[in-house]
């Protein structure tokens, strides 16, 4: 079993650390392998980055396929690129606040919204859609398990403590989602 | 033991550091900055020292210097600040100067482009300097075995007093993987590796004129200029005995693939998934691409063997003149190529097997 997940949206959105840390949580916690790998330009706030990662149970060759079991979409440009390399029957996951699911003109793949943007100015910090995105695609997939993955994240924080009752807030809401839309 | 998930370039910066690197000198460039980045905040931590230099050329010779005097050195960069230190490369080679360095190759030729490719293989195998000098150059295929073979590159130096390459592409360096770090050596095994120099780094010989160390990139006297470049001849010879390849499900393949760095990982798969469909093919990987692993190629069945597929990230070819070498003109070779930072496809690879098989 080999999953094949990119991550695309704008710089300054956290697609890198969304991969990372399912990497992370992949790699403390279970036997499986896993790889992360960035693609990146000259980008930097306002442009495209996107990352790849794979889990697999065996030897992984490219840690970038050539299609994609899951894609997960922060913004428009991104569904434009990426939406092809999409395996018929995956999972394509939208943030639906700025992605449109009307340009979804895949009717083979399965699409998750959260409208991830919004959801976390709600909460009062635009930088966590990126946790609330990893929660919907941990809820819907369950590919590592979602309290690995929190694990991770508290890991992670541990020198910004005062973060973590909003990312805790923010990972279970995106679960919440996750797992409403299987 | 557990498994640390680390970016290849700082695995190879810890592993380097493990193995008793303690001084390191670079100058910035994509993809590998992070090899630097990590070595600035690691070496103070040990007792070690980093330097950026103002060029290329500059911490490459920091590091000739440093080595000289017995310490474990490093540098890294990536392609064109390679061609920039071959000068102090080949200068380290003609001093016997044991150093390592890390190419994290990218696009080329050039200023090239910041993404991964393998563009640079004549460069680290035949050539990296002027004089015709020749070294151990690793070609690790996974970030661990980038972090084992930067961990063992220090001894192959120290034993030969000669400079070793890693010759990681950026695929290898950017991409994060979990590895398991070898042993940290102690400070009294650094000490001892040092120490263990002494008959003739410049670790200090006060006014012993007549015992003190004596290391220059050239000799005036033309005879003893040769005699210089058979020595090394010599220890390039000696190298057979430390090629490193992995053949891979070679004995009864129809098709076999031939590659190193990242795309040998990628034709790994591709064996799998073929195999998996009950067609016949297999795997030489050259871990060592200098000295190359020609006699693996006498190991393929040429009753069976349709053709040898050579992958890299190159265009033009370059690793397939010596599978060429290797295969000797008893199957044909074809080849799988993207190059200019387009990462090797799966699916390319697969086809082209697929047409091997077909013919």
């Amino acid at each position: 079993m080999e999953t094949n997940l990119c991550v695309a949206g704008f710089g300054g959105q956290g697609v890198m650390t969304l991969g990372k840390f399912l990497a992370q949580a992949t790699c403390d916690s279970t036997d499986k392998n896993v790889t992360f790998f960035p693609s990146y330009g000259a980008e930097q706030r306002g442009g495209t980055a996107n990352c790849f990662v794979v889990i697999s149970d065996g030897l992984i060759g490219a840690p970038l396929g050539d299609v994609m079991d899951d894609l997960i979409v922060m913004n428009g440009p991104s569904l434009a690129k990426f939406l092809p390399t999409l395996k018929e029957g995956g999972t394509l996951f939208i943030n639906s606040s700025i992605v449109d699911e009307k340009d979804v003109n895949r009717p083979d793949v399965k699409v998750v919204k959260a409208p991830v943007t919004e959801m976390a100015l709600d909460m009062g910090n635009a930088k966590v859609l990126n946790v609330i995105m990893l929660g919907v695609y941990v809820g819907y997939t369950e590919v590592v398990p979602p309290d690995v993955v929190w694990s991770t994240i508290e890991h992670k924080l541990g020198s910004k403590p005062k973060l973590l009752p909003l990312n805790k807030q923010a990972f279970e809401k995106g679960l919440e989602i996750g797992r409403s839309q299987k | 033991m557990a498994r640390t998930l680390m970016k290849g370039c700082e695995a190879i910066a810890e592993a380097a550091v493990r193995a008793g690197c303690r001084f390191f000198a670079g100058y910035p460039i994509t993809p590998q900055n992070e090899i630097p980045e990590y070595f600035a905040r690691r070496l103070p931590e040990v007792g070690g020292v980093f330097v950026q230099g103002e060029s290329e050329v500059a911490s490459v010779n920091m590091v000739y210097g440093a080595a000289a005097a017995g310490t474990r050195s490093m540098t890294s960069s990536s392609s064109p600040g390679i061609a920039l230190k071959s000068e102090g490369i080949s200068y380290c080679a003609a001093a016997r100067i044991p150093m390592v360095y890390a190419n994290i190759s990218r696009g080329g030729p050039g200023v090239g482009a910041i993404q991964p490719a393998q563009q640079d293989y004549f460069q680290a195998t035949k050539a990296s300097g002027n004089g015709g000098f020749e070294m151990l150059v690793l070609a690790p295929s996974t970030v661990q075995e980038a972090v084992d073979l930067t961990y063992a590159a220090f001894d192959y130096a120290d034993r030969d007093r000669n400079p070793v390459l890693l010759l990681a592409d950026g695929v290898i360096g950017t991409m994060m993987e979990p590895v398991e770090l070898p042993p940290m050596k102690t400070d009294e095994e650094v000490a001892a590796i040092k120490a263990g120099k002494a008959a003739w780094a410049c670790t200090g010989h006060k006014l012993d004129y007549a015992n003190r160390a004596w290391i220059q990139p050239g000799q005036w006297n033309t005879a003893i200029m040769q005699q210089e470049n058979e020595k090394a001849a010599a220890l390039y010879a000696s190298w057979q005995k430390d090629i490193q390849v992995e053949e891979y499900q070679i004995e009864d393949a129809e098709v076999v693939i031939a590659a190193y760095g990242i795309c040998a990982r990628i034709g790994k798969s591709v064996v799998d998934i073929c195999r998996a469909q009950g067609k016949k093919v297999g795997l030489i990987r050259p871990i060592t691409v200098h000295p190359f692993p020609y006699s693996s190629f006498d190991k393929i069945n040429y009753g069976v063997c349709k053709g040898v597929l050579d992958v890299e990230m190159s265009i033009p070819a370059q690793l397939v003149q010596d599978v060429d070498l290797g295969v000797k003109g008893r199957c044909p070779i074809e080849t799988c190529l993207c190059s200019g930072g387009n990462i090797m496809s799966r699916e390319a690879v697969l086809e082209a097997v697929d047409a091997i098989l077909a013919k």
